[in-house]
């Protein structure tokens, strides 16, 4: 009995602990690090009225992310998304003086994007977010942090298809509603889109001769043919698909922070750290992309 | 609210709704055919047709509709039966699907009629066959008007489920839209919604009818 109780008084103390270390993280600037979190060194003072000093003060953020892209953020069983998306998302909390026990993570899916930014359900969205005009008419956006290209998987065996003007006449499979499926009918109106709901729905199709391709952003298609070795990834990406953080659109204050924060971690390595625990395993390390401070 | 993005839209918008109503059509039509058929079976004489039927009504409605076209999508191939992926497998699943309430609807009719109805079919000798086809069956799904058409309601936005896979109905088409138009998220769906009570509410209507028509005391 002795063990198991002195271990509950050390988990609870150990948790008591973890809570004022958080909580002295916000309020008394510049002196205490966020629990688990290395990188954030100095939590800086923020102007008054800020985004950033609205976030250290509540000592939490909300950041919408994908729960089902392998590599940038899927959620496993235990309920807490992993991936590049994910540290990244730890990245600025940490800055900001937030553990990652504190970010509250919630699951963004490609069209619901825009409106939990514009809302406010979200504080931040980071999921394979490509930076486009349209959007930034809508919300804003800070990095690029990561730049992928769309580009062709199909079985080993295939001959057929080595780029995308191989695609004409074949079915290619991608997701519903998604830029990938955008992009194939405006690009490559010949080949015959089939939409599933996820890229993962469309492995066994690719085998079965269902269709002949399956199309996304290479980053994705790589993760699936490491794990495939069927599998592989053909010609080079053929579109720029520039990742960027999603934000409110007239926050040019936090996005001008965020920026500042990305460009610190291509500095000192922390990027390339993220990279390579998630990502990274089964890609290879990029350099860091330029901000692009519109 | 401004739908002038609905009305800019209206083509693409179109073409989903036009695939929807078919889906709906096509597959609401299988599953009449396919209910009435299995009911009957549920009611035979035979042990065999009704224990069949016992067990394709209970299997399909009481597995969701998702489930059903991940079936026929991905585990069917691996028994050899590679069906062509969208509309058709589409078809399918949902002609699967509705008959089991279609049959259950159809049972609860027969059930409405009086067992005498039955037994006067037999007593001047007309076989199992000719009563359920000429006496019990046209009083029974008299009696089940409505609720077929609330099966066909419940059909038509189930014909959503198509558009995760290959079928670009009008929630495919929603979701094209709205990635086109990342300002006007919210009223894309907006619009979509609205194609579906086009269909939706006018039924509701005329199962409101039919069953005033219809209905006459037992």
């Amino acid at each position: 009995m002795r063990p198991v109780r002195t271990g509950l008084i050390a988990l609870m103390s150990a948790t008591v602990l973890a809570l004022t270390a958080c909580a002295g993280g916000s309020d008394d600037a510049g002196t205490t690090e966020p629990a688990g979190e290395s990188t954030a060194e100095e939590t800086a003072e923020f102007p008054e009225g800020s985004t950033m000093a609205r976030l250290a003060e509540a000592g939490s953020i909300t950041i919408g992310t994908k729960f089902d892209q392998p590599l940038f953020g899927l959620v496993g069983p235990n309920g807490v998304p992993e991936g590049f998306d994910v540290e990244i998302g730890k990245l600025i909390a940490g800055k900001l003086g937030i553990a990652p026990e504190d970010i509250e993570w919630k699951e963004s899916i490609s069209a619901n994007r825009e409106p939990f930014i514009e809302n406010g359900e979200v504080d931040i969205v980071i999921a394979t977010y490509t930076i486009n005009d349209k959007r930034k008419e809508v919300v804003s956006f800070a990095g690029p942090y990561y730049l992928a290209g769309q580009s062709i998987l199909t079985l080993k065996s295939n001959t057929d298809i080595q780029g995308p003007e191989d695609l004409a006449g074949k079915n290619v499979c991608t997701v519903s509603g998604s830029t990938p499926e955008a992009n194939l009918l405006e690009n490559y109106p010949d080949a015959t889109v089939q939409a599933l709901g996820a890229y993962s729905e469309c492995i066994e199709p690719l085998r079965n001769g269902q269709v002949d391709a399956i199309s996304t952003d290479n980053v994705i298609l790589a993760g699936f043919a490491a794990d495939n070795d069927d599998l592989e990834v053909r010609g080079d990406p053929f579109t720029e698909e520039p990742y960027g953080i999603g934000l409110a659109l007239d926050d040019t204050e936090f996005r001008n922070w965020i920026n500042d924060v990305l460009e610190e971690s291509f500095e000192d390595g922390s990027w390339t750290e993220a990279w390579e625990s998630t990502a990274g395993t089964v890609l290879p390390t990029p350099e860091p992309p330029t901000v692009d401070r519109y | 609210m401004d739908l002038s993005v609905v009305a800019d839209n209206l083509p693409a918008y179109l073409t989903g709704f036009r695939l929807t109503a078919q889906l709906t059509l096509v597959a609401g039509a299988g599953a009449l055919v396919i209910g009435l058929v299995v009911a009957a079976m549920r009611v035979s004489p035979l042990g065999s047709l009704r224990a069949f039927a016992a067990a394709y009504t209970e299997l399909l409605r009481n597995m969701p509709l998702t489930l059903i076209f991940f079936f026929a999508v991905l585990v069917l191939p691996q028994f050899g039966v590679i069906l062509p992926l969208g509309y058709w497998t589409a078809v399918v699943c949902l002609t699967a699907y509705t008959s089991a309430f279609v049959a259950e609807a159809v049972r609860s009719g027969i059930n409405a009629v009086g067992v005498g109805q039955a037994e006067a079919a037999r007593a001047i000798g007309l076989t199992f066959g000719q009563s359920l086809t000429t006496v019990i069956l046209p009083q029974a799904v008299r009696t089940v008007i409505p609720p077929l058409i609330n099966v066909i309601i419940a059909l038509t936005k189930n014909t959503s489920v198509a558009a995760g896979f290959a079928v670009v109905e009008l929630v495919a088409s929603g979701r094209r839209l709205a990635q086109q138009n990342p300002a006007d998220v919210v009223l894309v769906l907006v619009g979509v919604a609205l194609f579906y009570l086009v269909v939706t509410v006018p039924a509701g209507q005329l199962a409101n009818l039919l069953e005033r028509k219809v209905a006459f005391a037992r």
